[in-house]
């Protein structure tokens, strides 16, 4: 490519067919896993979304459980009931209740709904709180290198190198357990994940003839940061990026499991789990929704993720 | 103060490196003149960029500026004293990294570079970039900017430049992005604009529209330029005077006319002797023996002497300096022969020239690793 000059023609529509927004989509649709793992996180956010604008769904049942209103008139409802056309020691199932109920009673359906909430704003805010940092963090010290890069790359591998889990929870100890805390602990702590990711990147970008006819036209050192380094040492930060929401929602909802993320009466998926942990022999279904629903989501980001790292690793493209 | 604009004097560039210092620039001095071109040729690895990018102090870790003079205008670029203990540190008027980067970069001294295809970044649009360099050199709102460098763009002959504008580098050709670099480089009118052989990735029938687009532009402009390039051909069409380096030395200096004409250094001599000429017949091309060694060892004496096909044994002992030569005005060359009598160059051997293979020479070079 180095050497061509010539053929401009051809290489030229080679060159617009591989880059731009545009294309990454219609490579990523081309792709079925991909495509359908797309159109998961889509209906998941669309769900979310609509449990963050409208939460009355959620409160009409709250109220019309049979834990707080006996005599309601759906008080029918009974704890732990199975999935719709089932029938196990508590009752038969309902279409009032399409996946059952919890040990109190309450939809497991609309909790699930309700619980989407707290997977994508933690995939959401944690992820871009770590990519945001951890980009700059690592393209400064890349950028800058010396003494600069050593420092911040050794604290990054000192936080790398203790258990995530361990530290979210010594993090949330100090600073209070609910779930904004929790997605800042997740995002500080994936800060290194991101910051060696763009660093090994900025190291190769900042030799281009681009960053140095920058410096030669007088541009800032923040300027070439920020507007030539970091732009061109994304792709496999968004990548990286797409993945880490999926391990994040695990994160967290393993937080929640122990505890430590969404506190009740807040709906959560990993905080679901935990309740119905006792639960399994006699409503394996309380058990199996939150984690089929963990399990989907988590995959549809990774395999995005990977059709991501498809179409933006040009060493892959051929 | 006379007409000059850019002088440099005595400059010496290193790189310190596990294996040793490399000079890559060993005291090099040369001016350029308002509105002048001047040429600064040699092989690959004779110090020519760096010896730019000095000029702009954007030499890279682990090089440094150990020594010399670099003035622009009355601004003192590269200056040094000698503290208490003898130690060379920068004068206290030698502008700041600061002053560099708002006064200088760009706006009196721009750069084009040699590769257009990876000058310019391919995730913005070519208009940006141009827009993102006049706004920081020119202090003009987006508006204006953008006015300026589609006024600039048409001025470089690129077609529709409104449309163009919007394009992003893949979108141009070679010769048409290396119109928008020396865009770039005019859109700020700078006084100096120093070329690291822009020409040299392109093919000859677009080397030849950029070089007349360059001299009309230096005409309307008035700009001065330093033009790094290894193409004699290129130097003979465009500069004023030239600088022949060898391994971080300038060995000849001459008005163009001269150097071609009344050659006086055996390198530039041997270097005319390689290319073809349209004005000399010959049968075949006598290239130049074996390849440059390194500057982190170079030869004692001469650092020519090793290829030289005037070398004598007194050349591996003097290392000539720059002397007026051929009774005319600023014509200079560092060599022996000129100096016969003096360093005892009369009487020596002839040293005869290694005639290995050109494998062999490579490897006492030290150019291949084994």
């Amino acid at each position: 490519m180095a050497t061509g000059s010539s053929t401009a023609g051809d290489s030229e529509e080679e060159f617009e067919a591989r880059v731009g927004l545009r294309y990454t989509v219609e490579r990523i649709l081309d792709d079925t896993s991909a495509r359908i793992s797309l159109y998961v996180v889509v209906l998941i956010t669309a769900v979310a979304t609509f449990a963050f604008v409208d939460s009355t769904l959620l409160d009409y049942y709250v109220a019309n459980t049979y834990w707080h209103n006996p005599l309601s008139a759906s008080a029918s409802a009974r704890p732990l009931l199975p999935p719709v056309g089932l029938t196990n020691e508590f009752g038969t199932g309902t279409w009032v209740y399409p996946l059952g109920t919890d040990t109190r009673g309450r939809g497991i359906l609309v909790r699930l709904v309700y619980g989407s909430r707290v997977a994508m704003q933690v995939a959401l805010v944690s992820t871009v709180l770590g990519m945001v940092l951890g980009s700059v963090v690592g393209a400064v010290a890349g950028y800058y290198g010396g003494w600069t890069d050593d420092v911040l790359m050794r604290l990054a591998e000192v936080v790398y190198s203790i258990p995530f889990l361990v530290l979210v929870i010594a993090f949330m100890t100090v600073f209070g357990r609910d779930l904004t805390i929790a997605m800042i602990g997740v995002g500080l702590i994936t800060v290194p994940i991101f910051a060696r990711l763009i660093r090994s990147e900025v190291l190769s970008v900042r030799e281009e003839t681009y960053v140095e006819a920058a410096r030669a036209a007088g541009v800032r050192d923040r300027d070439i940061l920020l507007r030539h380094v970091i732009p061109n040492s994304f792709a496999p930060v968004v990548v990286q990026a797409t993945l880490q929401m999926g391990t994040n929602i695990l994160i967290v909802a393993g937080l929640s499991f122990l505890g430590f993320g969404a506190q009740p009466p807040t709906p959560s998926w990993g905080q679901m789990l935990s309740q119905s942990r006792n639960y399994m022999l006699p409503n394996p279904w309380f058990s199996i929704w939150p984690g089929l629903a963990i399990l989907v989501t988590v995959m549809a980001f990774n395999v995005i993720g990977d059709g991501f790292r498809d179409t933006l690793d040009p060493r892959l493209n051929d | 103060m006379s007409d000059e604009l850019l002088s440099v004097e005595n400059l010496k560039v290193q790189f310190e490196t596990v294996e040793g210092v490399v000079r890559a620039v060993d005291g090099i001095s040369f001016d350029v003149r308002e509105g002048e071109t001047v040429g600064l040729v040699g092989e690959s690895g004779a110090g020519k960029s760096v010896a730019l990018s000095s000029v702009l102090r954007l030499v890279d870790s682990p090089g440094r500026i150990v020594a010399g003079e670099v003035t622009f205008r009355d601004e003192t670029i590269v200056g040094f004293e000698d503290d208490s203990s003898g130690n060379p540190v920068p004068r206290e008027e030698m502008l700041t990294d600061r002053e560099m980067r708002e006064r200088i970069r760009g706006r009196e001294i721009a750069t084009i570079f040699q590769d257009p295809m990876e000058s310019l970044n391919p995730v913005f649009t070519v208009g940006e970039q141009l827009q993102e360099f006049i706004e920081i050199n020119r202090d003009l709102p987006p508006k204006d900017a953008r006015d300026l460098a589609i006024d600039t763009l048409r001025e470089v002959d690129i077609p529709q430049p409104e449309d163009r504008f919007d394009d992003y580098t893949h979108e141009f050709s070679g010769g048409m992005r290396q119109r928008v670099l020396i865009a770039m480089a005019l859109a700020c009118d700078p006084s100096l604009i120093l070329a690291d052989e822009p020409t040299t990735a392109l093919d000859v029938t677009v080397e030849g529209q950029l070089l007349n687009l360059i001299s009309e532009l230096q005409d309307d402009y008035g700009t001065s330029f330093v033009w790094v390039t290894h193409d004699l051909a290129v130097v003979a069409e465009i500069c004023q005077r030239v600088n022949v380096m060898y391994l971080g030395e300038i060995v000849e200096q001459a008005p163009v006319d001269d150097l071609f004409h009344d050659t006086q250094h055996p390198y530039t001599e041997a270097l005319l002797d390689s290319v073809p000429r349209p004005d000399r017949t010959t049968e075949e091309l006598t290239p130049i023996k074996g390849v440059m060694p390194e500057a982190i060892n170079p030869p004692p004496g001469c650092r020519f002497h090793t290829r030289c096909p005037e070398a004598r044994e007194a050349c591996r002992a003097t290392n000539p300096s720059l002397k007026e030569v051929g009774g005319k005005q600023g014509h200079r060359a560092a060599c022996l022969i000129h100096d016969a009598f003096a360093a005892d160059y009369e009487d020596s051997d002839p040293i005869q020239q290694d005639e290995g293979s050109f494998g062999e020479q490579l490897r006492s070079a030290g150019g291949v690793d084994e």
